[in-house]
């Protein structure tokens, strides 16, 4: 029986992680900096990964990790999308961490799980779990390449481990500030992780499990708007009363509310079949990806619209929202795909 | 009565008497102005010849084939959509002989200085304070999403003379000089990196009596002049098929097949529909303005266009996957134009955002047709008759 609740602990995770951010990385102060190359916060890092051991929670004790599973890392990603923070979390701590674990190889694995390195999968920001890697030079669009300390690249003949400093990394401007994307040229050189069989089928599991993942982030999104909001138009008044009494206003945010239950359920069930290895996990991935990223989005435009003219400004930090959730729906695959993927799944073939 | 082929002919004598190839542009212009040829419509004296304002197109038209340079109405478009309406209908003849020549040639820049952190969708609940010494009114207060203030001379303004009184009752209506020591105007960054707008922070501004539009008190009345052309102006231009947001989307649909997908196509064509249909309302209104029957449809432009554009750009953004993933460039600038359409898509998509607040937001349009156009009662009001000081905030 899937488990779509929160257990006790995956709420005392959820504690520790929103207090850390509430400390350290409030968005409110994320707009003054957040073009210095995407905010990257080395200290707020340590404490997240390493001292509070959220980069290991998919990682088996015995290799240095949590030996927790993908449910708790979803709760880290609910926090760190409610805070848009600018950490390579949902890439090392899932992505290349479930690459590296399907591919056998525990011991990068582990030093990613102890917060000593970070590692990218070197594919497109926008790869979802059906892409097949391209042997190219370059790769554009990877997120979080240049605070990686490895490159995890697929050749022809596998999958390489290159160092960062043997690879050219090229920043690219991302519409999302707080997710920086680089191109990335790593042909030569590295380490031969696994062989070609065993690479994509693992590259196949660490976008899956980003994907099923990123579900949560966006929930997350989508949380924080619903609540700005809510918050915002009870204290704004115009016309002598709350903006927020206005009934055509109130019934956006009762629907957002229900898009946003129904959010969770998704996100929650794509976690949990991620856990448990269940066979309906490409499909529950499919489900959440379709309906979470249409959430979060949705989410964030009706806060910049409720928001008015703050909103729209800079200084104000729902814009980074906006521009996290716009990037989210494209990222591990678009809503076309994951709808092809699911079409396949369930049997509802396309008209000839 | 002035028709097509007297201003063809005042136009002929203007360019015999101007060559615009040896003439300076600004000299031109106000030869254009003097000879009634500047806005056609308006009142001999004042640029125009109290001709029919549809006729205006004959003397363009007549003008730009002969290389006379023109006002480049964009620069200058809050000069000539809102204050010129304004000091046309409520101005003495003093202040229209004084503002309107050099704010049609361009010599000098308006701004509005209307809305206000607390006073958005409320304008009437705006708070800057206008106080009477003699002769003179001290102005103080806050303004913000004010266009072109870092390059204008002058402002209309609307300050708050007596908050005693209802909110609508107690504004006035002022023209501001944004050279005054008391004017700041600082760069208001949006979500698109750049500044298109500013804050305007007014302390002890003067501004003498002679410079007040309309009568104390009015100036909520003198607004809506204002504020009806805004809207004219947002929502009014002449597009082609695929002018606008759907023409981007649709040039790279079919230049690049590799971005296509079925959910994407069906999305596309839905929006392709909408926006043509759009187009045809916008044509069908503007005839019939021109047959002498405006219909209500205009209220409903902007709806449909800020709508759009935010549709648009956001499946645009989709459409370019990997690339919808980037942004131009995030450099803060103060460009002088605004830009809707252009740049990137990302840059579309954010923009965009904001058509559904600027210029009345789409909720507060929505209510105008409700109420307006369809006859609703309106929603039961506590505001109307409770002193300005006593108002929530």
């Amino acid at each position: 029986m899937t488990d779509l609740l929160y257990s006790e602990a995956e709420g005392d995770l959820r504690a520790a992680v929103r207090s850390l951010l509430a400390d350290r990385a409030a968005p409110a102060g994320l707009t003054g900096r957040v073009e210095d190359t995407g905010a990257h916060d080395a200290a707020l890092w340590q404490a997240l990964a390493a001292d509070m051991g959220a980069a290991g929670l998919l990682v088996p004790e015995k290799l240095g990790g949590q030996g927790a599973s993908h449910r708790e890392a979803a709760v880290v990603l609910e926090e760190l999308g409610r805070a848009v923070t600018p950490v390579p979390y949902l890439t090392s701590s899932v992505v290349a961490t479930e690459t590296l674990l399907a591919a056998g190889v525990g011991e990068l694995a582990g030093e990613l799980a102890g917060g000593r390195k970070v590692a990218v999968l070197a594919v497109p920001l926008s790869a979802g779990p059906g892409h097949d890697p391209t042997a190219t030079a370059t790769v554009t669009g990877v997120a979080d390449a240049a605070r990686a300390d490895v490159l995890l690249v697929v050749r022809p003949d596998g999958l390489y481990a290159v160092d960062a400093a043997d690879a050219t990394i090229v920043p690219q401007t991302p519409l999302d500030l707080t997710r920086p994307l680089a191109a990335v040229t790593a042909d030569g050189g590295g380490t031969r992780l696994a062989d070609a069989g065993t690479a994509r089928a693992a590259v196949r599991r660490g976008l899956l499990a980003g994907a099923g993942l990123l579900a949560s982030e966006q929930l997350g999104v989508a949380e924080w708007c619903l609540e700005e909001t809510v918050r915002h138009t009870r204290e704004r008044h115009q016309f002598n009363r709350p903006v927020g009494s206005f009934q055509s206003l109130k019934h956006r945010m009762a629907q957002l509310w229900l898009e946003v239950v129904n959010a969770r359920a998704a996100a929650r069930n794509a976690a949990d079949a991620l856990a448990t290895g269940s066979p309906e996990a490409p499909l529950a991935v499919a489900v959440a990806q379709v309906y979470c990223s249409r959430v979060a989005v949705h989410a964030a435009e009706e806060c910049v619209q409720l928001h008015g003219g703050i909103g729209m400004t800079w200084e104000h930090p729902a814009h980074l929202y906006l521009k996290r959730a716009k990037s989210d729906q494209i990222a591990l695959g678009s809503a076309g795909q994951h709808k092809r993927a699911l079409a396949d799944l369930v049997d509802l073939p396309a008209p000839a | 009565m002035t028709d097509a082929t007297e201003l063809l002919r005042r136009t002929r004598d203007l360019l015999a008497a101007h060559p615009p190839a040896t003439t300076g542009r600004t000299d031109f212009l106000k030869a254009r102005f003097d000879a009634g040829l500047a806005w056609v419509h308006y009142p001999e004296g004042l640029g125009g010849l109290d001709a029919p304002r549809s006729l205006q197109g004959v003397v363009d038209t007549a003008l730009a084939e002969a290389g006379a340079p023109d006002n480049d109405p964009r620069r200058i478009g809050i000069g000539l959509g809102m204050a010129a309406p304004t000091i046309l209908a409520y101005g003495t003849e003093e202040q229209k002989r004084r503002f309107l020549r050099p704010l049609w040639v361009g010599e000098e820049v308006w701004c509005q200085l209307f809305s206000e952190p607390g006073a958005g969708s409320d304008l009437a609940a705006l708070g800057t304070r206008a106080v009477r010494e003699g002769d003179t009114w001290v102005v103080n207060g806050q303004k913000v999403w004010t266009s072109s203030a870092h390059v204008a001379r002058w402002a209309i303004l609307i300050a708050r003379t007596d908050p005693d009184l209802p909110k609508h009752r107690g504004i006035t209506y002022f023209l501001c000089d944004m050279t005054d020591p008391g004017v700041e105007v600082r760069p208001l960054r949006q979500i698109t990196g750049e500044a298109e707008f500013n804050e305007v922070f007014l302390t002890d501004v003067r501004i003498p009596d002679a410079h007040r539009l309309g009568e104390v008190g009015d100036g909520w009345k003198v607004a809506q002049t204002t504020l009806n052309n805004e809207r004219v102006a947002i929502g009014g231009a002449r597009i082609p098929r695929e002018g606008g947001m759907i023409g981007p989307v649709s040039r790279t649909w079919r230049e690049r097949p590799e971005l296509r997908s079925h959910d994407l196509h069906q999305r596309l064509l839905d929006l392709w529909v909408d926006a043509e249909v759009a187009r045809l309302t916008g044509e069908r209104l503007r005839q019939q303005l021109v047959a002498g029957q405006p219909g209500p449809e205009g209220s409903g432009m902007k709806l449909a266009f800020a709508r759009l554009n935010q549709a648009i750009s956001g499946l645009e953004v989709e459409l370019l996957g990997e690339e919808g993933l980037l942004y131009g460039d995030w450099t803060m600038r103060r460009p002088e134009h605004v830009d809707f359409t252009g740049r990137d898509a990302g840059y579309r998509y954010l923009r965009s955002k904001g058509n559904s607040i600027e210029g009345g937001t789409s909720e507060v349009l929505l209510n105008i047709v409700a109420e307006r156009v369809l006859g609703l009662p309106s929603e039961p009001r506590n505001d109307k008759d409770v002193a300005w000081k006593d108002l929530a905030r």
